[in-house]
């Protein structure tokens, strides 16, 4: 069978690649908006600690024995204590200054922790087993789908909506919200708008790790595996504009599936079609297809 | 970018304040006179091209208050197409540089007019984003032969007489190049240009107020830094004999970001400095593998929370030259 001469089995094959992109695109451009909105940071470090997720859970289950389904939970709460404390030591210090100061800092933090790695493992990558439950696949008629890919974009899409869910409509998110546009009003109605400040850093960390567990079992755990990556993601928040937390997650998917698209019908084409496109909305709508501008 | 603003005051040549560039100047070009009597020249020539490169994006960053996290592009592309004019062409050298430089203005113009639609952040993310989808262009392209480089680029006579295989007519070549850039990188600071340019930096509603067109001098701002910079990149793909990847990565933006951070932003001779560490740590590292990056990164935390005025902000602020705060 055959769609635009192209094979279905090939086309729905990088479709599927796309939407598992597309799914960590997602993740990490709704952290590094999260993080954005309250601390006016664009966190560079954000591809180097989805990098420290990935190896924790390998660490994990290497060192210790601690398997995939335990690290998706211990994961992100080491890494994003991680967060906590360079938001304490070093990131606090710099929100009365202009914002570029802390893109400096993050991307100098992703240097360091990047260079770390690459000293301790090398620069080869290191392998992570599917878990077991997640092992084998099933035959949908017109496509294979293993099972673990089908996991990691129901996965994804659930942390996404729940996050997403939290933040527009319960009391906490409110208060998120509301912090966002005055933090000094709301520090007077007597909410801890620092400790937020730190926890929503924590959290944004949090989920990069998170990303970086999913992704252990499917690309190599290496050190440069977030360095590129980031790039992407920075591109993705460029064209969906950071005002949303609904634009994060529907940009980041959309691309995926566009960048798979373009792996079967112009592969030349595929590193480079999300930077394309976001030469084109800066065109047409330089604030970003969800952004307002500011 | 408001810190920076105490060393541009500085440098908007008070009598002192210019008397004192002008002995700098003179300094600076006595060490790079005398310089490779004492080190190997061609490290020093890595330095002066890596110090052109600093000074041209400091003259985006510190007087124009833009983050470019994509100057690579500018560095690499000019490399790249010189070193292909002087090889498959036949150009002679000052022909293959200046085409080059060329090739890095109209580059500096296309992104420059995307890259100015968005401020702040989205600036530094845009032109990062823009720098790797023509790292990716080059990866694949067949003129750049991919990983391998153009290499053994002949360095070629200049002007048709001077052999620039003698180490020291490439030295002197350099050295006219550099100091040539640096004046007029110089020159372009201090015109009603680039008080203008200041201006905008500081604020910009209140100079478009004042009936100043912002984006165009922001435009031309970028273009003038991308020439320098592609200048600086065609001289050094000629002085190497070689055009690789190497200059068109992330790390590379990174790393002039780097030097004119270390140096001190919107400092005159702060970039030079910078290059001048940075460049020799790395030869000196080197042995040592990721370390460099990891130094790297402990001087971008150590400078961003420590000494956010750079090596020579912080010098000319302990030594009062002319601070107005």
């Amino acid at each position: 069978m055959e769609i635009f001469g192209v094979p279905t089995q090939a086309l729905f094959g990088q479709l599927l690649i796309g939407l598992i992109n597309g799914s960590f695109y997602a993740l990490l451009s709704l952290g590094l908006a999260v993080i954005f909105g309250l601390l006016n940071i664009i966190n560079f470090t954000h591809g180097a600690q989805y990098m420290m997720g990935a190896f924790c859970a390998y660490l994990l289950l290497t060192k210790l024995g601690i398997g995939y389904w335990w690290s998706l939970a211990i994961v992100p709460v080491l890494v994003g204590a991680t967060g906590v404390v360079i938001e304490r030591l070093m990131l606090k210090r710099l929100y009365d200054l202009d914002h570029l100061y802390g893109l400096l800092l993050t991307f100098g933090l992703a240097l360091i922790i990047q260079g770390l790695f690459r000293n301790e493992f090398g620069s080869s990558g290191l392998p992570y087993a599917i878990p077991q439950e997640l092992s084998g696949g099933r035959n949908l008629g017109f496509m294979f789908l293993p099972n673990y890919r089908a996991w990691v974009i129901v996965a994804s899409l659930v942390v996404c909506f729940g996050t997403w869910f939290v933040i527009e409509k319960t009391k906490l998110g409110s208060y998120l919200r509301a912090a966002t546009e005055n933090p000094k009003l709301v520090q007077a109605f007597g909410i801890n708008v620092p400790r937020m400040i730190t926890l929503t850093y924590g959290f944004g960390v949090g989920l990069a790790a998170l990303a970086g567990v999913m992704a252990a079992p499917i690309y190599q755990v290496a050190p440069q595996m977030g360095a590129d990556l980031i790039i992407v993601v920075f591109a993705v928040v460029v064209i969906g504009g950071m005002g949303s937390i609904m634009g994060s997650i529907v940009t980041g998917f959309g691309l995926g599936l566009i960048e798979g698209l373009t792996k079967v019908f112009y592969p030349e084409a595929s590193n480079t079609v999300i930077f394309i496109i976001m030469a084109v909305v800066l065109l047409v709508r330089p604030a970003g297809l969800f952004g307002t501008a500011k | 970018m408001a810190a920076t603003t105490g060393s541009v005051a500085a440098a908007t040549a008070a009598p002192a304040e210019a008397r004192r560039q002008r002995i700098g100047f003179a300094v600076m070009a006595a060490l790079f006179l005398v310089g490779p009597l004492v080190v190997y020249p061609v490290f020093l020539m890595k330095v002066m091209c890596f110090a052109l490169f600093a000074c041209a994006f400091n003259l985006l960053i510190g007087f124009g208050g833009l983050l470019s996290f994509g100057h690579a592009m500018f560095l690499g592309t000019a490399g790249y197409v010189c070193a292909h004019a002087a090889k498959v062409w036949g150009f002679p050298p000052e022909a293959a540089i200046l085409l080059g430089t060329a090739a890095s203005a109209a580059l500096g113009l296309v992104t420059g007019l995307l890259a100015i639609r968005r401020q702040g952040i989205y600036f530094a993310m845009i032109t990062l984003a823009l720098a790797q989808m023509l790292f990716f262009f080059y990866l694949q392209a067949p003129f750049t032969h991919g990983e391998d480089g153009i290499q053994a680029v002949p360095r070629g006579r200049l002007f048709g007489f001077i052999d620039l295989a003698n180490v020291w007519a490439m030295y002197f070549t350099v050295f006219v190049i550099f100091m040539g850039g640096f004046l007029a990188i110089y020159r372009i600071i201090h015109s009603p240009f680039g008080q203008v340019l200041k201006a905008i930096r500081e604020n910009e509603p209140r100079a478009v107020s004042l009936g100043y067109p912002a984006d165009r001098y922001k435009l031309l701002a970028f273009v003038l830094s991308a020439t320098f910079s592609g200048l600086a990149g065609a001289t050094k793909a000629i002085v190497f004999q070689l055009a690789s990847l190497t200059d068109v990565h992330w790390s590379m933006s990174g790393e002039v970001v780097l030097m004119t951070l270390l140096g001190g932003l919107g400092t005159v001779f702060g970039p030079v400095v910078g290059a001048l560490v940075v460049v020799s740590m790395e030869n000196y590292l080197a042995p040592f593998g990721a370390w460099v990056t990891i130094a790297q990164g402990i001087i971008f935390v150590a400078c961003v929370l420590l000494f956010r005025r750079g090596v020579v902000g912080e010098l000319a602020a302990r030594f009062g030259t002319g601070r107005r705060h």
